[in-house]
């Protein structure tokens, strides 16, 4: 049997349901029997090819989000929404509470101990969205994986209904939006 | 500012609102009625003003606030002199011609929607139907409707505007509003003359008429149905310190505006209506609850309750009776739709947000000021005049089955002569839309938006309570019509209308307006469809009353009986709930940015 | 009433369960021991019904348990898959209308609404995300008002009116546009008559109104809803189940 292949990104997050993935410890060293990894910070590959699972931490934030999560919602097929922060923008959504320029004003300009004042405009940064968004608002999603970041062992548990054929499901002790 | 000036000047506007407060409340005690004319005069009612209120009537300040918050017609940031609001209805709105009207008002003023020019001369806004359908565009200004707009009306109105024109010297023809009464049955041919039911009532005595309403099988107006009999009986025997008579004059289901023609021609049918019914369950107080859009109605029907009241009919010892008192007062609401729902009204009389009850108890038991209160629709109470005067058997002559009497109907949309219609109950729609000359008929909505939906193949359907059972209004849609663009008006109206009390509607008529303004824009997909239908079941089904449970229904009965209107704007690929490229623009502006990679397809 | 005690019961899911007069569904229910989920009520406290968390059906009928008196008689369907996917839905719809993130929040692991959702197993807030902004309110030297996280379900107003014996809190505003309002001239809680000891203080199920100074006292971990499930709490029984795995 070929392996199942796996993407994993992260958009607006903090990388820390990447972090709680790596916790798997050893268990990781069985998952690879059965899994590959294609694009994730885990492998550096750079773009998303034909995979099975797409993982996806962090929010919506900015137009290159936007473009990669696209990415993986045309290659993947199935995509999982990894965390708080995919799931409901998590803490990156606070900011929806304010305007964009008051936001950017507050960082570049107003804030403490700025030098030379001024909202960045070089157009190779990517510009942000007037508000954080979860991921579903942008593609389909067809699984979710709750938690800040999610355990480890939640991972392993909707990873292995998925490779036993089954529709992943969470045990109430797993359940957590924290 | 000097420091005395700015007291001074916080002292005189003290006073000027104690003065305003004290005046209003000694004429007619209602907290309404004390706002509204705060909100007149000073074209918005400030916190301060709030503060005042509390302390003069005694009411919490947050009471007063959420008061101010929940009613479309008061403000807290001013507006204009001139406050123009345009009614949105499918049949009497701002796009009834086909033009978008408000648009242009706003371009000949300056003037964007919701919001007061910078010079305080005018505001704008929209509003929910202001029960003008049987002529077209129509909007209020200050309160008073001018109907049949059209472009160049618009104009004439923005040059009166702009040129600060006193509105008595706008022309007097704009604010008379025909009444436009095509057919007539039992109820129409006649305004009773004055106290000629009252003394039919006194020869049956209470129990008599009582019964007489009983046996005539009356039923409810207002929508529902139920039992006028019954509920009047259920009242009557009901223990309490006192028992009131209300009339459900607030007529907001868009597309009804038959209680309008029945309080300005027929106003006298009604008082004896409410008459009768004290009499029979032994109030001594009545409440007319008149929707703010009729106020042009209120100086009317208080100078028919004056002269009722000069010609004993009203008041203590009425036709010489001693044990009989009872009189009426109107008490005006403030722009919502939920207050007609009977228990939202008792909340709304008693000074509060519209906010319906749980139920049971039901009015009849726990009604105003937690009394027995019987609630009726005004068509009710008039039918109820006529048949203590002519008899149940009269009566039960005329309709079908469970359904005896006659309906009168609110016909507009695509005819050629929209108006009031009486029919006997059991009419058929066909018949109803050839007497009113409506061809090419798509689709017809019974009872408003909280009714029913059809299309031609059930045009041999009757109107009665068994079948398509209706409020009274009856809209009519021709194949030229964007049904879709319909049902998202009807979708809007209901989430701008939710009280707001309970999650699923709250919730819910938001989520299926944003959906289906997803799908009109041609961005939803098969699964946002499905979605709707979810949602739209739970709203219905969940509901804690009448506005949530019906919310749903012209979604639902467009999925089922024109699936192609909704079909057909569908897009078969994954699309954002949002825009994505609008949602950079505050960035692009920020940052002076307008390259390709600013923007997102 | 009738001596005959068969005129006096109910039937929640089969279950036969006896009433006094006055009592709602939920108040039979809850004396049984049988759980039906709620947000809005509280025992003790006059019955609400705005939340429809523990709406039931009788006879395909949907009904408010909280205010439905029990009648005898009653057949009633409380949990069963259909139910519970209509609560799952309607507690989405409060998440996506307030702003909930959670890992930011004082009240994770006391809050009754998330308990709530892991009850009816609720991955996610499915629908589009209202972002409303909503004020906070820090003034009152003890007691924070955030009204990001307010689910409208007037505890704090009742519990004011009814136990406290003030009028603290109120309801303003229509649609979603409802939200808390505090009864003070300037409408703010530091001008109200709110002290920490009033049952209004704390009585909200969420984190919108939380007590300052008490944060975290309880770490993340111990708090009532990692130790007990939701059906338990609201039964106000309290039986250890919940249990944290090592690596939360
Ligand atoms: C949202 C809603 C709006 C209503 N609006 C009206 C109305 O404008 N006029 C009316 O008579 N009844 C209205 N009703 C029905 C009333 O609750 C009540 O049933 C009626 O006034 C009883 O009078 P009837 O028995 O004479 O019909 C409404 C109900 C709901 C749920
Ligand atoms: S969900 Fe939490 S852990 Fe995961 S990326 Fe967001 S903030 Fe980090
Ligand atoms: S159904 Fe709508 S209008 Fe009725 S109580 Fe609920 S929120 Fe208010
Ligand atoms: S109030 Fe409850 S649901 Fe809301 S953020 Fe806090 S813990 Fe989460
Ligand atoms: S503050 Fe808390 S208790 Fe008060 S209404 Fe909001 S959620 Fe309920
Ligand atoms: S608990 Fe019954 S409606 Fe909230």
């Amino acid at each position: 049997m070929s392996k199942i292949r796996i993407a994993t990104t992260s958009l607006a997050g903090c990388f820390g349901c990447h972090m709680s993935f790596l916790d798997m410890d050893e268990r990781l060293v069985a998952l690879l029997e059965h899994v590959e990894f294609n694009r994730s910070p885990l492998t550096d590959i750079k773009h998303c090819g034909p995979c099975d699972i797409g993982l996806i931490e962090g929010a919506v934030c900015n137009a290159e989000n936007v473009h990669v999560l696209r990415e993986f919602r045309d290659n993947c097929k199935i995509l999982i929404a990894v965390g708080a922060c995919a799931i409901n923008g998590g803490v990156p959504a606070m900011r929806n509470h304010f305007n964009l320029r008051e936001c950017l004003e507050e960082a570049y300009v107003n804030g403490v101990g700025v030098e030379n004042p001024q909202i960045p405009n070089d157009v190779e940064l990517p510009l942000l969205l007037d508000k954080v968004h979860p991921i579903h608002d942008v593609v389909r999603v067809d699984y979710y994986l709750p938690g800040c970041p999610p355990s480890a062992d939640e991972f392993l548990k909707i990873l292995g209904d998925l490779l036993a054929g089954k529709a992943p499901s969470l045990p109430y002790n797993l359940l957590h939006y924290d | 500012m000097s420091m005395s000036s700015a007291v001074s000047n916080f002292s005189n506007m003290t006073d000027l609102l104690r003065s305003v407060i004290t005046r209003i409340y000694a004429e007619s005690p209602y907290l309404l009625h004390v706002l509204y004319a705060l909100q007149r005069k000073f074209l918005h009612i400030s916190d301060e003003a709030v503060r005042e209120v509390a302390a003069h009537l005694d009411l919490p300040t947050s009471q007063v606030d959420a008061v101010v918050e929940f009613y479309a017609f008061f403000h807290k940031i001013p507006r204009g002199r001139y406050d123009i609001l345009f009614s949105n209805c499918t049949s009497c709105g701002y796009m009834a011609g086909g033009v978008d009207l408000m648009a242009m008002f706003g371009r000949r003023l300056g003037i964007a929607v919701g919001k007061t020019r910078g010079d305080g001369l005018v505001s704008m806004d929209q509003t929910s139907c202001i029960g003008m359908c049987d002529h077209g565009a129509a909007l209020l200004v200050n309160g008073m409707p001018i109907t049949s707009l059209d472009g160049p009306m618009i104009d004439s109105i923005a040059a009166l505007v702009e040129a600060a024109t006193p509105l008595e010297d706008w022309p007097a023809e704009w604010f008379y509003v025909e009444g436009n009464i095509r057919v007539s049955g039992l109820l129409l041919k006649d305004d009773l003359s004055e106290g000629i039911s009252l003394r039919a009532m006194l020869a049956l005595g209470a129990v008599g008429s009582l019964s007489e309403i009983i046996q005539s099988g009356l039923r409810g107006r207002g929508g529902a149905g139920f039992s006028t009999g019954m509920k009047w009986q259920l009242c009557r025997d009901a223990q309490g310190a006192a028992h009131y008579v209300v009339c459900n004059a607030d007529e907001g289901e868009p597309g009804t505006f038959k209680d309008r023609v029945l309080l300005h021609s027929y106003a006298d049918s009604l008082f004896e209506g409410m008459t009768v019914c004290a009499f029979a369950i032994g109030a001594k107080q009545g409440y007319l609850y008149l929707r703010a859009e009729y106020r042009y109605l209120l100086s009317h029907l208080q100078s028919v309750l004056t002269r009722r009241r000069e010609l004993g009919l009203l008041g203590v010892g009425i036709l010489g009776q001693p044990g009989f008192s009872f009189d009426i007062d109107i008490v005006v609401g403030a722009g919502a739709y939920i207050c007609g729902e009977e228990s939202a009204l008792i909340e709304s009389l008693e000074g509060k947000r519209g906010i319906p009850r749980v139920r049971p108890p039901f009015p009849v038991t726990h009604g105003y000021l937690g009394q027995p209160t019987v609630v009726n629709n005004v068509e009710t109470f008039i039918a109820a005049a006529h048949i203590v005067l002519r008899g149940s058997a009269w009566f039960r002559a005329v309709g079908t089955g469970k359904s005896v009497g006659s309906k009168i109907l609110s016909i507009s949309g695509d005819c050629a002569a929209p108006g009031i219609y009486e029919y006997p109950f059991g009419v058929t729609i066909r018949q109803v839309l050839d007497d009113c000359g409506a061809k090419d008929v798509l689709a017809v909505q019974i009872g408003g938006p909280s009714g029913t939906l059809i299309n031609r193949a059930e045009f041999d359907r009757r109107l009665d309570f068994d079948d398509l059972s209706t409020g009274g209004s009856l809209m009519i849609f021709n194949q030229a019509r964007d049904l879709l663009a319909v049902i998202v008006n009807f979708a809007h109206f209901f989430a701008h209308e939710s009280c707001g009390f309970c999650t699923p509607c709250r919730v819910g008529t938001t989520l299926l307006k944003n959906g289906l303004d997803k799908i009109a824009g041609g961005h939803g997909t098969q699964y946002d469809l499905d979605e709707m239908q979810r949602i739209a079941a739970l709203v219905k089904y969940r509901s804690h009353c009448g506005l949530g449970q019906t919310a749903a229904n012209p979604i639902l009965d467009g999925l089922q009986r024109f699936p192609q209107a909704f079909e057909q704007r569908l897009v078969h690929s994954d699309e954002p709930h949002f825009d994505l490229d609008a949602a950079l623009e505050e960035a692009r502006q920020v940052s002076h940015r307008d390259d390709t990679a600013a923007h997102i397809k | 009433m009738s001596a005959d005690t068969k005129q006096n019961t109910i039937t929640i899911d089969g279950q036969e369960i006896p009433f006094l007069a006055g009592q709602t569904i939920m108040d039979a229910a809850l004396a049984a021991g049988v759980y039906i989920p709620h947000l809005c009520h509280r025992q003790g406290l006059t019955p609400h019904g705005s939340c429809k968390l523990c709406v039931v059906d009788i006879a395909s009928k949907s009904v408010t348990a909280c205010t439905m008196p029990a009648m005898a008689g009653q057949q009633i369907s409380n949990n069963t898959p259909a139910l519970n996917e209509a609560r799952k839905t309607i507690t989405q719809m409060l998440f996506i209308e307030g702003n909930h993130i959670c890992p930011s929040c004082e009240k994770c692991g006391d809050c009754t609404l998330q308990a709530m959702a892991y009850h009816l197993g609720m991955l996610d807030g499915h629908f589009p995300q209202f972002f409303q902004r909503r004020e906070v309110d820090a003034s009152h030297p003890t007691v924070m008002l955030d009204r990001d996280r307010c689910i409208l379900c007037e505890l704090c107003v009742r519990a004011s009116r009814e136990v406290d014996g003030k009028n603290v809190f109120d309801i303003a505003g229509r649609g979603t546009n409802a939200h808390l309002i505090v009864n003070s001239t300037s409408g703010k809680l530091v001008d109200s008559d709110l002290e920490t000891s009033d049952m209004a203080a704390h009585i909200c199920p969420v984190g919108a109104i939380l007590i300052k100074k008490s944060g975290y006292k309880v770490p993340i971990g111990q708090r009532t809803f990692d130790l007990h499930k939701v059906s338990e709490i609201g039964l106000e029984k309290t039986i250890l189940t919940k249990v944290r795995q090592p690596d939360e």
